[in-house]
């Protein structure tokens, strides 16, 4: 076995979080410790591109597997990452070296514990996409719970506690069904190794009880319509990290899990569900896009934002289709790389002003004429505009959908443009118009740490808005895999009833 | 001749005990020399019992004292964990002047019970045991007999566990009745058809052993005796009693009466889902912690039960582990309660955590780690305790069993985050004293890194435990 290159990456954040744990910090300052943060995400992200380079795009197989003894023999440590998952680990790691950078601002006290739960939070999440194996995903899953709460719990605003506790039972709740749904799998099955659940497949029979059960615990964790409402008092009320941590990569974890898990281990289920999915899926993109327009906090605007774009990420999946698949997966990482971003410039001028309330600005273009730029380009990007990366994605959905159902498609549709609505409405609010606030004068524009982390964000939006093909490449053969065993299942269980 | 030294242990035990009495009477002001001596004495009978624990079954006595792989377990976590309450215990004595000779004296007289109850293999046998043990256990409640709530915890313990008894007698004796012996194996064999006698009397001694084990509907007492008992005697009464009880249930359940399993698995089932729903419940509203870890054990003693209602081998030993990792965490516990002190007076309320997380930060680290552990969070022990608990039930299909008890560890989940909301969120009070024992330190330490990194080395627990067959 070589070098165990994702155990590392697993692992690395964790060490870091001990190094700090251990790092006397002179008095007040914690400068030492934000560095060290900072040196291990750096490296992570840099060794997770060292792993993108070495992987293989046209395997469909899962590769750098590690597979080692861990309870008593019956369930073993099992990770590894096909085309999917990779660009999930490269969110995380890249994320992560942004969310260091912008504590700077927005974290006043124990700035070093704030550190380790986020170096903590990163192992979770890298774990939950490398894991290869039913109970390490759970275990990753919910472990996740932990430093997330206390983030929100600690360091959050006024109604944290109601939040924190909201975001954790309500997480818990659909999480424990899973639990069941997995150790039934194993008793079923005698495994819950992935790889070869994938091979053995699970009788029909139970496959509808098993989705539901994993349904109940991404539903929430996506989150879909009916059971959001945990989002945008939990997106409220972090700090500004916390919000970009959830927003990028908490919620994919679901996504995720819907195309790794529900469709891969229940095909025939998920045929079932299709139409379940869809509805759902519909309500959330039009309910919450009409939700949104009418917010005047900023953070719940995105957050609402948020119910709706993930509503096309589980449309797109449950469309069976390459198109809305691949589409699915690259509108999570634009919707990653676009909400961090906006959650990081509502926070920009949070810290100014201390208010997110929308009629509170108005007229920033002329205070702060960088910062409208980039708020432009992260807002074009958030309502799809051909050209960012939020476009690609929509558009593949929205094709995918079309080939499937026309009207879902159509009704799909109309989101995009509420979506176009209530963001530029926003824009407009905030950044055009009349400086009626008088306050809003002295408001500097963006510092240098502030220019790094946009911009850093701002890049790939761009980039990968013109030329998706980098990430493409890497999800199509995983995808199309993923597809073919779908359909080989569905076409079998269609012959055995017959 | 029987081969006495195989009951070493026991011997040891009992003469340690006598001689420890001796001392006391003749020796003044020697209660601090027989809390050190009765603590090492425990260290000796750990040995005596790991050294015993490489041989096979034996039985002795004419068959009624068993010696196997269960009992053996049992008891190295019984006298195990017996060192630590010690150790954890000895400067809270001190301070609220308890440091009484009788004190150890009865911790080692009633362990000494409870290890005649894990390795008696007959009814008459079975219940010295648990007299002994209950005996010194209601002294132990009312230890602090100038403090109204102690006598009262004491006085109530020693009622309703005294009528707990008495029905577990008369079951014993209708059992015996219609199954000609006392002997459990003998019971086994003279027990194959159905009649109703037998069939009471396991109802009346499950009700004995759900009393000793605190299961719904027969907690009533635990939330008084464990806040009013002083704070070293609850963590006695919350974890060795507890192993005690469980390995009798084990016994009992898997020896004389595995033939009927039709008839009590029901009544486990009952026990264990009342339990887990009614701890996790009633725990919400608690002030006082010592009464709030009550109604937690209680619902923790729901998902040991869970694992003896599969009526297999996987379930005996997943309650076995769930025991096992129960006891580290409560002992991480209740290290941190004696570690809440202010000018000679310990602090017990849940408000007297409030904000502890800025000027104790490991402390408080060690508080979230049990806490999330208790409402059995992944990564840490609790998870898995839970995990393998319904891992066996699930195997055996009882849905209705897992997914209750996994909603209720979510009821439960939110009054263990109240807990940790006011240590981490809250402002803060006044600091607590920090300098504090090495026992003391040494316990906290142990556990919490026990709960923290048992995930590495899952199989540590299971590995020793899957010896342990009943079927």
């Amino acid at each position: 076995m070589n070098f165990p290159i994702l155990s590392s990456l697993i692992l690395l954040p964790t060490i870091g979080a001990l190094f700090i744990l251990f790092t006397k910090s002179s008095s007040g300052k914690y400068q030492s410790s934000k560095y060290v943060a900072l040196f291990i995400s750096l490296a992570n992200f840099l060794l997770s591109l060292y792993l993108w380079y070495v992987f293989d795009k046209n395997s469909i197989d899962f590769q750098f597997v590690e597979n080692r003894e861990w309870l008593s023999g019956f369930i073993n440590y099992k990770v590894g990452i096909d085309g999917i998952s990779i660009l999930f680990v490269i969110l995380t790691t890249f994320i992560t070296p942004i969310c260091i950078i912008s504590v700077n601002s927005t974290i006043k006290n124990r700035l070093k514990d704030f550190l380790i739960a986020i170096l903590i939070m990163e192992t979770f999440m890298i774990g939950v996409f490398c894991s290869l194996d039913l109970v390490v995903f759970y275990l990753f899953f919910e472990a996740g719970l932990i430093p997330m709460f206390l983030i929100i719990g600690i360091w959050g605003g006024e109604r944290r506690v109601y939040s924190a506790f909201k975001f954790f039972l309500y997480t818990l709740l659909g999480s424990v069904l899973m639990l069941v749904a997995i150790i039934s799998i194993y008793w079923i099955t005698g495994t819950t190794d992935v790889e070869k659940l994938y091979e053995l497949g699970i009788k029909a029979e139970y496959q509808n009880l098993l989705w539901l059960a994993f349904f109940s615990s991404f539903a929430v964790k996506t989150p879909m319509w009916p059971v959001h409402t945990w989002l945008p008092d939990a997106h409220v009320e972090a700090p500004t990290v916390g919000s970009v941590l959830l927003a990028a990569i908490l919620l994919k974890m679901a996504g995720y899990g819907f195309i790794r898990f529900s469709i891969g281990l229940f095909p025939i289920a998920s045929e079932n569900f299709t139409m379940l999915v869809y509805i759902l899926s519909l309500i959330a993109i039009i309910y919450t896009s009409l939700v949104a327009l009418m917010q005047e906090d900023m953070k719940k605007l995105i957050a609402y934002s948020s119910v709706a774009h993930m509503g096309f990420v589980t449309l797109g999946i449950f469309t069976m289709t390459q198109q809305g698949i691949e589409g699915s997966i690259f509108q999570m990482i634009s919707h990653g790389l676009v909400s961090a971003a906006l959650f990081l410039s509502v926070g920009v001028v949070y810290e100014r002003h201390h208010t997110r309330l929308i009629n509170k600005y108005g007229g920033l273009v002329s205070i702060m004429p960088r910062y409208a730029i980039v708020f432009m380009v992260f807002t074009l990007g958030a309502l799809g505009l051909p050209g960012t990366t939020g476009f690609v994605g929509e558009f593949l959905i929205l094709m995918g959908a079309f080939e499937k159902n026309i009207l879902v498609a159509m009704i799909a549709s109309l989101g995009v443009i509420l979506g176009a609505a209530y963001m530029l409405w926003l824009f407009k609010r905030v950044v055009f118009g009349e400086i009626n606030n008088q306050e809003l004068k002295s408001m500097k524009d963006l510092k240098t740490f502030e220019i790094i982390t946009l911009s850093a964000l701002v890049i790939p939006i761009l980039f990968f808005g013109f030329y998706p093909e980098p990430l493409m490449n890497s999800i199509e053969a995983s995808v199309e895999n993923t597809l073919t065993m779908y359909n080989f299942d569905l076409i079998n269980s269609l012959a055995s009833k017959d | 001749m029987e081969n006495f030294q195989y009951i070493l242990p026991e011997i040891f035990i009992s003469v340690s005990i006598m001689l420890f009495l001796l001392v006391g009477v003749f020796k003044k002001n020697s209660a601090s020399l027989i809390y050190n001596l009765s603590n090492i004495s425990l260290v000796i009978l750990l040995a005596l019992i790991i050294n015993l624990s490489s041989l096979d079954t034996i039985y002795l006595f004419n068959n009624s004292y068993l010696i196997d792989n269960l009992s053996n377990y049992m008891k190295i976590i019984l006298v195990g964990s017996g060192i630590f309450v010690m150790l954890t215990g000895s400067k809270y004595i001190q301070v609220i002047n308890l440091n009484k000779i009788e004190y150890p004296i009865l911790i080692l007289s009633s362990i000494l019970g409870m290890m005649i109850m894990i390795s008696s293999n007959d009814l008459i046998v079975f219940y010295m045991g648990l007299e002994l043990q209950s005996l010194a256990l209601y002294v132990l409640a009312s230890f602090n007999r100038d403090n109204l709530l102690s006598t009262e915890s004491g006085l109530k313990y020693f009622v309703l566990s005294a009528l707990s008894s008495g029905l577990l007698l008369y079951g014993c004796s209708l059992t015996y009745g219609f199954s000609e012996s006392t002997n459990f194996d003998q019971i086994l064999i003279n027990s194959t058809e159905f009649n109703y006698g037998t069939t009471f009397g396991i109802v009346f001694i499950l009700v004995g052993l759900a009393f000793k084990i605190s299961a719904v509907p027969f907690h009533m007492w635990a939330p008084d005796v464990y806040q009013g008992s002083p704070t070293s005697v609850t963590l006695f009464f919350a974890i060795l009693p507890k192993i005690a009880a469980l390995s009798v249930f084990i016994k009992f359940l898997y020896t004389p009466f595995a033939n009927m399993n039709d008839q009590w698995q029901t009544i486990i089932v009952f026990i264990s889902i009342a339990s887990m729903i009614f701890g996790a419940v009633a725990a919400i509203g608690q002030k006082n912690l010592k009464r709030l870890i009550a109604y937690s054990s209680i619902s923790h003693m729901g998902y040991a039960l869970a694992g003896l209602a599969t009526v297999s081998n996987q379930g005996i030993q997943s309650s076995i582990t769930y025991i096992s990792i129960y006891l580290v965490m409560n002992l991480a516990f209740f290290s941190c309660l004696f570690m809440l002190k202010r000018n000679d007076k310990y602090y017990e309320n849940i408000e007297d955590l409030s904000g502890l997380s800025k000027k104790h930060p490991i402390l408080s680290f060690s508080l979230l780690i049990v806490l999330f552990s208790l409402a059995g969070i992944p990564p840490l022990a609790g998870f898995f305790a839970k995990f393998y608990v319904f891992l066996a039930v699930i195997e055996q299909s009882m849905y209705f069993l897992a997914i209750v008890g996994l909603l209720a560890t979510v009821v439960a989940a939110f009054y263990y985050l109240r807990i940790i909301k006011i240590i981490y969120f809250d402002p803060e009070k006044e600091e607590y004293e920090t300098s504090h024992n090495l026992g003391l330190k040494i316990t906290l330490a142990i556990s919490t890194i026990f709960i923290l990194a048992y995930f590495i080395y899952p199989s540590g627990i299971t590995e020793i435990v899957s010896k342990i067959t009943m079927i």
